[in-house]
């Protein structure tokens, strides 16, 4: 069970808490009109599903009822940030060192690496 | 003496139990008597007892290995009545109380005579290896022949038939260090960090903390390690922000550092937790703790040897026997041969000689053993055989004679002559494997060390491992990583770090040991006799080997095709032997095969434990309605909608004989049509939104348009999801300018809240706009039917003129002398007043409703005869009707669709998809059966041709189906592809009886298809 900070609550919560609402930063085009039926089925339904650095929208359900950004480790399962609503990760896949990334993969990978 | 004749294994002095008591208890029927301190397992062992089960698939006779967790066989069922019945307890952790029963769990007619074996030594054949899913592919009819076999010889113990009377809790917790296992390193590390001030949680899954300083040979400051262990003890209980958890299993480490902690507080005093001053203790509780740190100070099992016959009574492990001598004052035999592979073992043969038993011979695997103490067997005059092995344990139902030969290693294979050694015991020593499964609960990989042949855990972040559970096995340097680890948690959550002196240990010469698991025989081992790996669940090194020669080379492959660490075991004493066989016969190195996963839990844990308070009443929550104690009065039956108990119909006595439900709905449902009814319906989601922008909101999030919803007008909304597919619906009104009040599904309501946020939050944050729940702050009484009006005009101060208040208009008022809202909206088809008042007013409205509608013959009516009548109106319920799947178009209500709204509202784009214009979607239809008599079955497929071959094209299937008491015949709504265009075409609906059912494709509404009943 994921302990996570809610950055508007300013505290951590467990998350019983908390629902998950899927990939972060999914933005609904600004005019749906001018998609194309494939553009629009990409917004629709199209999702990321990285190994790694993920960035993820949760919501304090039973808490105060923001929505709010978590960047989360789909390996290591660990939060390495949560931001509010319309504000950006400071960490990214990019932005994490390669060794940082490598040395997180050999811990979990273990004897196969 | 008070020492009882039968307890023949029973040393004079020693251990750490009370002689001066005796306990009495049952196994298997049999009365036997042990001493306070004894686990069941050693006051078996103490009466002789050597049979204790049969094994899970060949039904072999199994005797106690271990003196831990790690127990294999001794897996018992406890309880002296049905109540009381626990399945799957270990012998070894369960202490002894007076007058406890317990029995083995397999075994037919009884562990000591079983006809079961006579199956199993047809086993290798019948049951081999993968056996479950060779089963499985097994024609279907023989799955009744393997299944009586299977029911009979498989299972580890049963759970009651009665109800448990004991009480279970839970305790969500925080601390800043937990320390798991309070041995040598756990004690260390929590001296540590109870010094800095931290707030520390110690669990141990033992009667007594200590762990193996408890009977250990090895001295601290000089004198025994116990008397180390109470100073510390002592210092820990003395502590505010320590707390003491003994007789507590961590079964199960979860994410961010969550480990839940399972103390059995009362399962040493009775089957049954004890009363005290009339209430009844608990007798198990979890810790749901939230740490900071984790310390993982588990310890290490000991790895037997893997050599044939090694699964008779009378193979223990050497550390057991250690265990059994110094800790319970039993040796678990008269004559012993120990086979081992390392220097540690070697404590049991001089524990053993110096209780006054015999050790026949110490085989030692490796060619030179030296070490401190390897000498002081030799000093003591102990015969040692070097460069050899136990390859085979003779004897049936006890051992007899171990048979000992020379080995080589490399080219697995006797090298030498057998020489057979009688003895009644043989321990077996393969050196430690750290127990690493709750590290591996977290995802954690573990790493292989040849330094010590064995795994180390992975790590996560916030957790430690030290002492055994890290492959360190020397007192001294365990002690020093749990103080180290104890101030590295310390710190690392802020505490300032104290020093910690470390007691002075014995500091002992070891010799290197030999990787030896699976001893060669002279027989291959697909031939030889069985070698088994797993005990608890009969895996022999045969069946890894077949296993691997079948083509399986992925350990995780392995272990499901062999069954081997399955269940409650989880490969506690087996699956470190069971790679290394795996890794030569793939002829690979055991870091290359690699270890499986172990899961939650370590130990079982009793499902009272999980549950906690969630049970009975307390199992999930349920709302009440304010008018819910008048429902139950007038003997209502109710429905669960959500959490919610809904009045689901009010069967009335006529003559004598309670009304069936059809009866009862059938009435109820004339009454409204004929009179006037009444339904509950403060369960309707209803969300109060407010602000400027307000309006502008729900022009975006519903299909159809609000711009000119005038105040005191209401209007019917539907939501669709942004791919087009209805999600809700309901009636939205307009409260003023800025505030409008919108009702949800009563199932919907809090999802349809939190997905106005989601878009307010994220999309539309510039929106000026607030929502709240108001569902359980206004009570809902809706009076419908043609004597509505009349009704409530006796008891209200508001003009219900049909002019001036009109259908899907709303006005405030006075009802029954209270302040209302009434919404004249319905969901009947009939003329209808929905009446909302304060919820604590409620009862007091209904009632004065009551007091005047007499005479009008108001009846109140329930869930299902709502249904009904919306059904007959063709009025969609959003979850019944739709599947997520259905747009407004397929349910024929674009009449519902602001196509021309200025903003691209949710789901409209997705209206123009190829895939929701397309031709032939299934779409709403009314289904009315050609024989009135008919109710066809919800859920029903519909076909166009029911002499098709089968598989026959299914073009849709029924969605709402009931009796119309107004019509006096069945009718449902279905959906049907292409269904708008086929209004009078005839569908079929074949039944798994057999029978093939006529229906007409209908207009969905089937009474008053102009709609004037409710504008009168």
């Amino acid at each position: 069970m994921f302990y996570i900070y809610c950055p508007y609550c300013g505290e951590h919560r467990e998350e019983e808490e908390f629902h998950p609402k899927g990939q972060a930063h999914i933005e609904r085009p600004k005019e749906p009109e001018a998609c194309s039926d494939e553009e629009w089925g990409d917004y629709l339904f199209f999702r990321d599903n990285p190994r790694g650095v993920h960035h993820e929208m949760w919501v304090h359900a039973v808490g105060c009822r923001k929505f709010f950004n978590v960047t989360r480790h789909t390996v290591s399962y660990e939060i390495l940030e949560t931001y509010k609503m319309g504000e950006q990760p400071s960490i990214t896949a990019d932005s994490q060192s390669q060794a940082r990334e490598g040395a997180a993969v050999s811990q979990q990978e273990g004897v196969r690496a | 003496m008070s020492q009882s004749k039968q307890q023949v294994y029973r040393l004079n002095t020693g251990g750490r139990i009370d002689r001066s008591r005796t306990l009495s208890f049952t196994f298997n029927g049999q009365r036997y008597q042990g001493h306070p301190g004894d686990t069941l397992a050693s006051a078996l062992l103490a009466n002789g007892v050597d049979i204790v089960n049969r094994s899970f698939k060949y039904s072999r006779p199994r005797g106690i290995v271990a003196a831990g967790a790690e127990e294999p066989n001794a897996i018992v069922q406890l309880g002296s009545s049905e109540a009381a019945q626990v399945p799957n307890v270990r012998a070894t952790q369960q202490a002894l109380y007076d007058g406890l029963a317990a029995s083995s769990t397999n075994g037919w007619p009884n562990v000591q005579r079983d006809l079961m074996g006579l199956f199993g030594k047809l086993g290798g054949q019948f049951m081999p290896p993968g056996f479950y899913y060779k089963t499985f592919m097994a024609p279907a009819s023989m799955w009744l022949t393997y299944e009586k076999y299977i029911r009979k010889a498989a299972g580890l113990g049963r759970s009651p038939m009665e109800a448990d009377p004991d009480n279970y809790d839970h305790f969500n917790q925080h601390c800043d260090v937990l320390v798991v296992g309070a041995g040598a390193a756990g004690l260390a590390a929590a001296l540590a960090a109870a010094r800095s001030g931290a707030r520390v949680i110690v669990a141990d899954e033992q009667e007594e903390m200590g762990g193996s300083l408890l009977a250990s040979r090895e001295t601290l400051e000089g004198k025994p390690a116990d008397q180390w262990v109470a100073r510390v003890m002592d210092e820990l209980a003395g502590c505010e922000n320590v707390t003491l958890l003994p007789r507590t299993t961590a079964n199960g480490y979860h994410d961010h550092n969550f480990v839940t902690l399972h103390e059995r507080r009362t399962e040493h005093l009775g089957d049954t937790a004890p009363v005290e001053n009339g209430h009844r203790q608990v007798r198990a509780r979890l810790h749901r703790v939230r740490a900071g740190q984790v310390i993982l100070s588990t310890g290490a099992h000991e790895r037997p040897l893997v050599y044939a016959g090694n699964d008779v009574p009378g193979n223990l492990l050497a550390g057991a026997v250690s265990t059994y001598i110094r800790r319970y004052g039993v040796a678990p035999g008269r004559k012993m041969v120990l086979s081992t592979s390392n220097d540690y073992g070697y404590r049991a043969a001089l524990d053993w000689k110096e209780s006054g038993c015999e050790v026949v011979a110490i085989v030692d695997a490796r060619e030179a053993p030296a070490g401190d103490w390897v000498d002081a067997a030799r000093a003591q005059g102990i015969k040692i055989i070097t460069g050899s092995a136990v390859i085979e344990a003779k004897g049936s139902n006890r051992v007899t004679a171990a048979r000992v030969a020379k080995i080589d290693i490399e080219a697995f294979k006797v090298s030498g002559p057998v020489q057979e050694l009688a003895c009644d015991t043989i321990a077996s020593s393969g050196g430690y494997s750290p127990v690493i499964h709750l590290a591996s609960h977290t995802g954690a990989r573990p790493n292989w060390r040849d330094d010590i042949i064995g795994f180390v855990p992975g790590l996560v972040k916030g957790v430690q491992a030290c002492g055994g559970a890290n492959g360190c096995y020397a007192l001294g340097d365990v002690l020093a990583e749990g103080v180290e680890a104890g101030i590295k948690a310390a710190a690392a959550m802020g505490h300032a770090v104290q020093t910690v002196t470390l007691p002075s240990a014995e500091r002992l010469q070891q010799g290197p040991a030999v990787a030896l698991f699976q001893v060669p025989h002279e027989k291959p081992t697909l031939r030889g006799p069985k070698q088994f790996v797993d005990l608890q669940n009969d895996v022999t090194a045969a069946g890894i080997e077949l296993a691997t020669r079948e083509g399986f080379e992925s350990i995780e492959h392995i272990k499901r095709y062999t069954a081997m660490g399955f269940g409650t075991d989880q490969g506690k004493l087996g699956n470190i032997n069971g790679m290394a066989i795996a890794a030569r016969c793939l002829n690979r190195s055991i870091p290359e095969v690699g270890t499986t996963v172990f899961r939650p839990n370590y130990t079982p844990v009793t499902f009272g434990a999980i549950v906690g308070r969630h049970c009975r009443d307390l199992f999930d929550p349920e709302r009440y309605t304010a008018l819910h104690q008048w429902h139950v009065e007038r003997g209502a039956e109710f429905e669960d909608v959500g959490q919610w108990k809904r009045p689901w119909y009010y069967p009335e006595k006529v003559n004598g004989k309670t009304e069936t439900m059809h009866e009862a709905v059938a009435r109820e449902c004339l009454a409204v049509r004929e009179k006037v009814g009444i339904l509950d319906a403060s369960t309707l989601g209803k969300i109060d939104i407010q602000g400027p922008d307000a309006r502008e909101f729900l022009a975006r999030v519903y299909t159809n348009k609000w711009e000119k919803l005038a105040v005191g007008k209401c209007r019917y909304g539907l939501m669709c999801k942004d791919d087009g597919m209805v999600t809700d619906d309901g009636v939205t009104s307009c409260l003023a300018e800025n505030h409008f009040l919108m009702t949800t599904t009563t199932g919907g309501a809090a999802a349809i809240l939190e997905w106005l946020e989601l878009w307010h939050q994220t999309e539309w944050p510039e929106l000026d706009v607030y929502f709240s729940s108001v569902t359980d702050h206004w009570a809902t009484m809706t009076i419908t039917g043609p004597e509505a009006r009349k009704l409530l005009a006796e008891i209200s101060d508001i003009d219900l003129d049909r002019d001036s208040f009109k259908f899907m208009d709303w006005r405030s008022g006075k009802v029954a002398g209270v302040p209302a809202r009434v919404f004249r909206i319905s969901f009947t088809g009939e003329l209808t007043f929905e009446i909302n008042v304060q919820a604590n007013y409620a009862m007091h409205v209904w009632q004065t409703l009551f007091k005047h509608g007499e005479k009008y013959g108001l009846t109140p009516y329930g869930t299902e005869t709502m249904h009904v009548l919306r059904a007959e109106k063709g009025f969609i319920i959003v979850g019944q009707e739709t599947d997520g799947s259905v747009t407004p178009e397929d349910l024929g209500m674009q009449w519902c669709v602001g196509y021309d709204k200025p903003y691209s509202w949710i789901g409209k784009r997705a209206l123009t998809r190829s895939d929701t214009k397309r031709e032939n979607r299934k779409q709403l239809v009314g289904l009315r059966p050609k024989d009135p008599k008919v109710i066809l079955e919800e859920g029903a497929q519909i076909v166009l041709d029911p002499k098709h071959a089968i598989p026959m094209p299914m073009v849709g299937h029924v969605t709402s189906s009931y009796y119309s008491p107004i019509l006096d015949s069945g009718f449902a709504l279905a959906v049907v592809k292409g269904g708008h265009q086929k209004l009078g075409e005839t569908v079929y609906l074949p039944m798994a009886d057999g029978q093939t059912h006529e229906a007409e494709i209908v207009s969905t509404v089937f009474y008053d298809p102009k709609g004037e009943r409710q504008h009168v």
